[in-house]
């Protein structure tokens, strides 16, 4: 049984930086079972127009930024949804600045009893200040 | 499999099915991500919380869906957006059967819209979203 503290709402983490590595990137592609040479093969990438190897989609989810107002047992939440938006890809060399948000907690009624759902969400610049990628994830605990 | 922007026509339907997932994947995959719940690598942990077994992370089928849309997009294009709810648990050596179907082909702002899903089973939704790829 949680009590919803709505006043977390609009909470914000610190921003971090994060640095796109390669080796990163080619173990995080490896363990999807990924082929893909523009995740593995720098000079592969940099014909294609690159600038060094290419971060799979879902790669921001490496950055493991606190998450502001989000204080419940890990191992009894589980990730409802999860949306990612780029501005550009995002390749290795990068460096990026992400922030987390706290932009909702709600209640729902499920089978095994209320699911308490945080919404979260992350922007990611590079030092310049432009937005790279913005991602939005659902929690949901139970 | 790799179709580029010429090879993508709307309501054109592909298919990947993936091995089956094991622990080392799940492992590696903690590993690469930062993500230790210990209910993706742990039988008593995902017990002792209710779950059936160890499960997947969510985040695999999202990454499977990712790729497999970056596979579609070919180099000129890349995955600009790409949404996913997860709608059911994928339990150790359970494959997944990827779903992609072009919705929307956008000659103008040169994006293709596809409807994404993964199946543990024939009906059986791990994942279901939608992707976009700018070109």
């Amino acid at each position: 049984m949680t009590v919803i503290d709505r006043t977390v709402i609009g909470s914000k983490s610190e921003t971090l930086e994060f640095e796109v590595e390669k080796g990163a990137i080619r173990a995080f592609a490896h363990a999807l079972g990924s082929d893909n040479p523009i995740y593995f093969d720098e000079d592969y990438a940099k014909q294609q127009g690159y600038a060094s190897l290419v971060a799979p989609p879902t790669f921001p989810s490496t950055f493991r930024v606190p998450k502001p107002g989000i204080n419940v047992e890990l191992s009894r939440t589980l990730h409802g949804a999860q949306e990612f938006i780029y501005e550009r890809p995002i390749v290795a060399g990068d460096t990026l600045r992400c922030t987390n948000y706290l932009a909702d907690i709600f209640e729902k009624e499920g089978k095994s009893g209320t699911m308490t759902f945080f919404i979260l969400e992350t922007r990611g610049e590079d030092l310049s200040g432009n937005l790279v990628y913005r991602s939005k994830t659902t929690i949901i605990y139970r | 499999m790799i179709k580029e922007w010429s090879g993508l026509e709307v309501d054109q339907e592909l298919k990947l099915v993936t091995p089956p997932i094991e622990k080392l994947q799940l492992v590696k995959y903690a590993g690469a991500s930062g993500d230790f719940n210990m209910i993706h690598t742990d039988e008593e942990t995902a017990k002792k919380v209710g779950l059936p077994g160890i499960i997947a992370h969510g985040m695999i089928s999202m990454g499977v869906l990712g790729d497999f849309a970056q596979k579609l997009a070919g180099h000129q294009g890349f995955v600009s957006r790409l949404q996913v709810k997860f709608t059911g648990m994928v339990q150790l050596h359970e494959s997944l059967t990827c779903r992609a179907k072009v919705v929307k082909k956008d000659e103008e702002a040169r994006q293709v819209d596809l409807q994404i899903s993964a199946e543990v089973a024939p009906g059986k939704y791990a994942t279901k979203g939608e992707a976009t790829i700018q070109y």
